[in-house]
């Protein structure tokens, strides 16, 4: 009788143990990036090595944390492209490895040969890097969800801002490189349609040259307002300088004084480590204690779609892309990102939809949708390319 | 009214023992310096660093308490006798003599506390740091750290059982709603709700856990024993984008029947069937509501308004918002005497 029991007790044992030791759901998620090591004007804002990695890193922890308790793991795989590389082929070895899902940081061709490359293998793309407008228009994929801000969406967030606070006369000041004009691009579609008015335009032209020097300060000093001078009556100077030339040097040395915004001055960003709102304190302390370092926008639009992973494979139990596209693009998504309300994505261009902060690197001045700006839909669908605007069909 | 017959409850109780001349004073005093149904209640200000004291009788605040850096969650001792406040920019939660108001001691709460709760006996103080993942025991008594449970991440809201078997940790981040055994703390189960979960409260005879999910937009009931969300209660107020309507605090009538919860910077409070979980009524408070606390006879529930300074009182049976109350800047949480 007894040896019964104990046998009984011992089958019972090896099967409870067997349902706990049973194999957790394992979604890999690949990170892929090319080098973009950018000098910045200022000492401060340069990039570190593992920018936007260490964010996607983070959301693999707080989903691997969550995952403990539904038997679910996460892993990273993160692949660094060099010059010359060709992303399809890095699509393919990271999804013989297991990846079907894809976290990108490229430039805007680059990300496209990567997404049509991950057609065959059903991989669904995550663009955390490229703000390009036409990745959401006409060369949109049915694969790529973009949880970066489009350049749109950043110049309609500042330009709601300016005009509230009617300076709405600009100075609009553009660098000489492609990015920097589609940024200005962008800003001035904003200004159209917000109702500011460009009062005049000016190039700044990259003539070369390192962005350090030892006595360059002296000479910025003298140029600047020399380039400033003769605008006819602004209110604020509007920058656009993706390429890190000039823009920094503005503030403080206009021949009118007038504040600089757009690619310098006030900024407006998907993320900046002084964002303490809604949590973000929260988001700041784990990050700083993790990584040494302060949270940029890229480790954030990286720990944004890691959490999207996360939160559609929680809901769903599933690793399937086509399972988490669906729940992804649907009604029940509600991401909590530490922006003061649910993001969901854009079913139209599958990008999230996001307020936009705007800092001057030690504060937060301002988070757009302005009040005021109304929709008849979603407030933050006053941000970039809507619904009847769109020339992206999906597929 | 409730001072008054607690007062001579107390005297027609203790009159039969020795202490009788003792005791008849000490009620005659109490019925003299308290009015009828004055309770306390005590509202932290996340701006001022301050409690405001609000006499629930006058209706105003009569006094203000200055405390540590961000007061956020507070509750009394079950004795009334002290007040403790989550000062989360000092990293403790502080003891506050009700009376005199002065900062007692400091509880060893773990970084950053927001919210706690106390064990039904008083003793046992559950507190969720955030910034490290874990609920902290502490026993008021002794000031020490009893132990940590391991949760998920951005541990936020506390609801205990009314036996104190369980407690109940929400998680902002991961989404959960942790059951927590509280003798042997360890996690025995865990239920996924929408986003960022902020305030769980059981029923008071057990029957359900509401848990509000801020970003979700929703309150998920619970069956305690299950351990399954049953239903969702979902918030649509005509003229407001689904995205304003944030629940963050409940507060439950003890028969259960009726529950109120507060949507954020929806600016009002959703009158709740108890029962059949419909949304009966909504209430225009102040604005951005943050959390409520009922008067001990339930015949008023205060709420904090962070965004416009004040407090506003609903009277509980007519369902009518009958008064605001200025206090500091940012009002957060709210506590009220029991006696």
């Amino acid at each position: 009788m007894s040896r019964f029991v104990v046998l009984v007790l011992a089958i019972l044992f090896e099967l409870t143990a067997a349902a706990q030791a049973e194999d957790p759901l394992e979604i890999k998620i690949g990170y892929l990036r090319r080098p973009q090591q950018q000098e910045t004007i200022s000492l401060v804002q340069m990039p570190s090595p593992d920018n936007g990695l260490a964010g996607a890193q983070m959301a693999v922890t707080d989903n691997n944390t969550t995952g403990r308790f539904l038997n679910q793991r996460y892993l990273l795989i993160d692949m660094h492209l060099k010059t010359g590389d060709d992303p399809a082929a890095a699509v393919h070895q990271l999804a013989n490895q297991g990846a079907s899902l894809i976290l990108a940081d490229l430039p805007a061709d680059d990300l496209l040969t990567a997404a049509d490359a991950g057609k065959a293998d059903r991989i669904l793309f995550f663009n955390v890097g490229a703000t390009d407008d036409r990745l959401r228009q006409k060369d949109c994929r049915d694969n790529l969800i973009h949880t970066a801000p489009s350049r749109a969406m950043l110049a309609d967030g500042l330009a709601q801002y300016l005009v509230w606070k009617k300076w709405v006369r600009w100075f609009l000041v553009v660098g000489s490189h492609e990015r920097d004009r589609l940024f200005a691009a962008a800003l001035t579609r904003a200004a159209n349609r917000f109702g500011a008015k460009i009062v005049q335009e000016r190039v700044f032209k990259d003539t070369g040259g390192a962005r350090h020097t030892d006595s360059g300060v002296v000479q910025i000093q003298q140029q600047v307002p020399v380039f400033t001078q003769g605008v006819p009556t602004y209110d604020v100077l509007v920058v656009a300088d993706e390429s890190e030339v000039f823009a920094n040097n503005l503030p403080y040395r206009t021949w009118d004084p007038r504040p600089v915004a757009g690619s310098a001055g006030l900024v407006p960003t998907s993320w900046d480590a002084s964002n303490n709102l809604w949590g973000g304190i929260q988001m700041q302390n784990r990050f700083t204690e993790q990584y040494k370092r302060l949270m940029t926008a890229l480790d954030m639009q990286a720990w944004t779609a890691v959490r999207m992973i996360g939160e559609a494979a929680s809901r769903q139990n599933s690793a399937d892309p086509s399972v988490l596209l669906d729940f992804l693009k649907g009604p029940r998504l509600a991401l909590g990102a530490f922006k003061g309300q649910k993001l969901t994505l854009r079913d139209w261009d599958l990008q999230l939809r996001q307020p936009i902060l705007l800092t001057d690197g030690r504060t937060i001045v301002s988070i757009s949708p302005q009040s005021g700006f109304l929709h008849q839909f979603s407030e933050l669908d006053t941000l970039g390319y809507d619904r009847p605007e769109t020339q992206c069909k999906l597929q | 009214m409730q001072t008054a017959m607690i007062g001579l409850k107390l005297f027609a109780e203790l009159a039969k023992s020795k202490q009788r001349v003792r005791v008849l004073t000490f009620g005659i005093v109490i019925g003299l310096v308290c009015p009828a149904s004055a309770f306390t209640a005590y509202v932290s200000n996340e701006k001022s660093n301050t409690i405001s004291v609000v006499d629930t009788d006058k209706m105003e605040t009569v006094r203000t308490i200055k405390v540590g850096q961000r007061p956020r969650g507070i509750e009394l001792t079950k004795d009334d006798k002290h007040c403790l406040v989550a000062v989360g920019d000092d990293d403790t939660i502080q003891v506050v003599d009700a009376k005199t108001g002065e900062v007692t001691a400091n509880l060893p709460s773990g970084p950053d506390p927001e919210l706690f709760t106390l064990s039904p006996n008083g003793a046992l103080l559950y507190v969720a740091n955030e910034n490290n993942n874990t609920v902290t025991v502490i026993d008021i008594e002794r000031r020490v750290v009893l132990g940590e449970v391991q949760v998920g991440v951005e541990p936020e809201g506390m609801g205990i059982s009314p036996d104190g078997k369980i407690l109940v940790n929400t998680s902002e981040t991961t989404n959960m709603a942790h059951f927590i055994d509280t003798d042997a703390r360890k996690i025995i189960a865990n239920v996924l709700v929408d986003s960022r979960p902020r305030f769980a409260v059981f029923k008071s005879d057990a029957s359900e856990l509401w848990v509000s999910s801020e970003v979700g937009g929703t309150v998920s009931v619970i069956d305690p024993i299950k351990r399954e969300v049953t239903k969702k209660i979902g918030f649509a107020i005509p003229g407001l984008r689904s995205e304003a309507i944030q629940p963050v605090g409940i507060s439950i009538k003890k028969d259960g029947k009726t529950g109120f919860v507060a949507l954020g910077p929806a600016n009002r409070v959703a009158v709740i069937d108890g029962t059949t979980h419909e949304v009966k009524k909504y209430l225009l408070v102040g604005q951005r509501v943050w959390h409520m606390s009922f008067t001990p006879d339930e015949k008023y529930l205060l709420t904090t308004n962070g965004l416009s300074n004040d407090v506003s009182v609903i009277d509980v049976a007519s369902l009518k918002v009958i008064k605001s109350i200025q206090v500091g800047e940012l009002p957060w949480g709210i506590t009220i005497t029991k006696h």
